[in-house]
């Protein structure tokens, strides 16, 4: 279904570098955090996007570039045939109306003085043309009611409600603007179980309505699988593999996915002597001073001479029928058992 | 100066015979906070058992009382405001909270130890690690500050630091999340204790971090047999590692049961609940089951079973009588009236 559709995002060779200077007066630049460096990919009307990765592997850059909160070093966001990356004043402000964002942290991304009405309807007081100004409560009202909230609550500030309820405020700002897509960054990790359930099928229930595309950026592996068409595995700033859901976790190409997978905890005790368990020794390098060659050679079982020398790209390998960014890509199931 | 438990604990030699007593039973234990709101009533009424070498997890989402448990058996509860109005903690058959302050220390970090969740603000920025890990022994064991660095380093390798004998030296913030779990971790098993509670120890971590930490809890414990109570939220985790499983909610324990059993077929609404509205790696799962609303008010806890407004299995006697723990088999347990339609899966 996904590649049929019409495409909305295209995502080139996307690269966002922070400078690292030494010297007060004289500022010289002594390096880089490669944060992103050299992401492409394509999102389609109606498709969830799944990234994921380990903390500090640009994840959250990645999506505050998307947004246009942080300019890229190179690269191009293209939405609908124009580059966000370029666009400046009046284009940007109207091309930002297509792409809106939901947060990681409900409890610190709701500002606390402001109603819950003045949150969500403050989208209106920029893009003024969305609803006029007597419009605006009962747009506001329907808003609460889709995120499955009491409509009567408009009033109220964020602190009487609980965790689950602030993030479908945030969810229902979001949808303010009617965007083609949103941006989920860590949407449920900071929820209860219990709870975590009832937002994601609030967002799948969304995405039936209103035709969105997800871009679902987490480090739970469990849940993307869940709500993803597609998933994009990356590692220090770039993506080690690109591919459907089914295709990333059940026949994972990259040794780094199939060591990610094999770490998730599976909610079932039977068989887990027999499990395979990849785990990895040491921590990720530091972005500011990737390794040469593949970047997860220095941790990785599979590494020859030739990881070091050339940088793998991602591509499809063969033997495999999705993208991955390995030269001895090889796809094995670690999730399953037997 | 130095006392050795066996002085404050009468009747308990180190590592010795352990009776009939399991190595630590809470028993009925109830806590409150007293508040400027009313009384919290964190916890009412939570039993379970740990023997060596045997991992129990306890399971809950925030707010169900399992961090307040672990607090009181530690014996690091502010009081006041908190309050054990009824309740045994017993270690060997020895009720703690009977004991003197005094040779509750005794046991505090030498006999139960404890990691707690956020390894970098349970550590302390101003000092080096090895000074933070070395204190255990110049003040539980009297050992010079050199001997004391000695045994740091030894601990530091023990918990697989690499280069531990320069890195002693260096201080919380120069370490990575793992790394700094890890220092956690060579603190609380320095003095060999027999109990370790874990509480959450891998949850602000990367999978594949947590993967290293859970494997090295997994060695410490084969290593020295330590009974283990590992603190969490997470089903994968401990359908991973655990023996037997505390399910609490609301400061109950609503079941106890040992893992296989309880995966297979839980009999407590609110386990099934959970164990339905996970997402899972190895499955592409359709619509979630979420359970409907929101934990419960514990200044205000619902009459009867405090589950009764969330659960698909209500009927009228769930909001009048306080369901027991009933017994289902020889193993397990669970405080709900209809746990056997909830076993048999009949959806209601």
């Amino acid at each position: 279904m996904a590649s049929t559709s019409e495409r909305i995002l295209e995502v080139r060779d996307l690269v966002k570098h922070f400078p690292l200077t030494q010297g007060i007066v004289v500022k010289r630049q002594i390096g880089a955090i490669k944060a992103v460096d050299g992401v492409s990919f394509d999102l389609h009307k109606g498709e969830t996007l799944g990234v994921v990765g380990e903390s500090g592997c640009g994840k959250s850059t990645l999506a505050k570039v998307l947004m246009a909160l942080e300019r890229p070093t190179s690269g191009s966001v293209t939405i609908n045939g124009r580059d966000i990356a370029k666009a400046r004043g009046n284009e940007l402000k109207r091309m930002r109306r297509n792409i809106q964002m939901v947060m990681q942290d409900p409890y610190t991304s709701l500002n606390p003085r402001m109603t819950v009405g003045d949150i969500i309807g403050e989208p209106y007081e920029i893009h003024t043309e969305v609803a006029p100004k007597g419009d605006r409560r009962t747009k506001v009202q329907e808003l609460l009611e889709v995120v499955g909230l009491n409509p009567d609550h408009i009033n109220r500030y964020p602190h009487q409600f609980s965790g689950g309820q602030r993030q479908r405020i945030g969810i229902a700002r979001g949808l303010a603007l009617q965007p083609e897509i949103i941006v989920c960054d860590e949407p449920v990790s900071a929820l209860d179980v219990s709870i975590q359930a009832q937002v994601i099928n609030l967002l799948e229930r969304l995405q039936n309505e209103f035709d969105l595309a997800y871009i679902f950026i987490a480090h739970d592996l469990s849940v993307v699988r869940h709500i993803s068409d597609r998933v994009g595995v990356m590692y220090l700033g770039k993506f080690v593999e690109l591919g459907k859901d089914t295709e990333i976790y059940d026949r994972p190409a990259h040794p780094y996915t199939q060591a990610l997978l094999s770490a998730v905890p599976v909610p079932d005790p039977e068989g887990r002597e027999q499990r395979e368990r990849i785990i990895l020794q040491g921590d990720p390098p530091s972005p500011a001073n990737p390794p040469s060659g593949c970047r997860f050679r220095t941790r990785c079982w599979k590494a020859q001479e030739i990881c070091a020398e050339e940088e793998p790209l991602l591509q499809i390998r063969p033997g495999t029928a999705h993208e991955s960014a390995c030269h001895f890509a090889e796809t094995h199931d670690v999730v399953h058992v037997g | 100066m130095k006392k050795t438990s066996a002085d404050v604990l009468p009747g308990l030699s180190e590592g010795g015979a352990l009776g009939d007593h399991p190595l630590l039973a809470v028993d009925n234990l109830h806590v409150e906070f007293r508040t400027r709101a009313g009384i919290v009533r964190a916890v009412n009424g939570v039993n379970y058992t740990v023997n060596s070498g045997e991992t129990l997890a306890v399971l809950g989402e925030s707010g169900s009382g399992k961090s307040v448990t672990a607090q009181a058996i530690m014996g690091i509860l502010d009081m006041p405001p908190a309050v054990i109005p009824k309740g045994e903690i017993r270690f060997k058959g020895t009720n703690l909270l009977q004991l003197s302050e005094e040779a509750r220390t005794q046991v505090r970090g030498q006999r139960i130890a404890m990691i707690f969740q956020d390894a970098l603000s349970a550590l302390n920025p101003v000092f080096t690690v090895g000074w933070q890990i070395s204190e255990m022994f110049r003040v539980h064991r009297g050992m010079s500050k050199a001997d004391g660095l000695k045994k740091a380093v030894e601990l530091m390798e023990r918990v697989r630091i690499p280069a531990a004998r320069q890195r002693v030296h260096d201080y919380p913030h120069q370490f990575s999340g793992g790394m700094r779990q890890r220092i956690m971790i060579a603190m609380s098993i320095a003095l060999d204790p027999e109990v370790l509670i874990a509480d959450e120890p891998t949850t602000a971590l990367d999978v594949t971090v947590q993967a290293q930490i859970m494997e090295l809890l997994a060695e410490l414990q084969r290593e020295s047999q330590m009974g283990l109570i590992l603190i969490t939220h997470d089903l994968g985790v401990v359908a991973d590692v655990a023996d037997k499983i505390a399910v609490m909610y609301a400061g109950r324990i609503v079941e106890n049961a040992p893992v296989h059993d309880i995966y297979k077929a839980p009999a407590h609404p609110y386990t099934k609940g959970l164990l339905e509205s996970i997402p899972r790696v190895d499955l592409k799962g359709h619509e979630l089951y979420a359970i409907k609303g929101l934990p419960p008010n514990l200044l205000d806890l619902p009459t009867g079973c405090a589950f009764h407004p969330r659960c698909p299995y209500r009927q009228d006697d769930c909001v009048t009588d306080t369901p027991p723990l009933h017994e289902v088999s020889g193993t397990r347990s669970s405080a709900c009236h209809y746990w056997r339609e909830v076993l048999d899966g009949e959806h209601q």
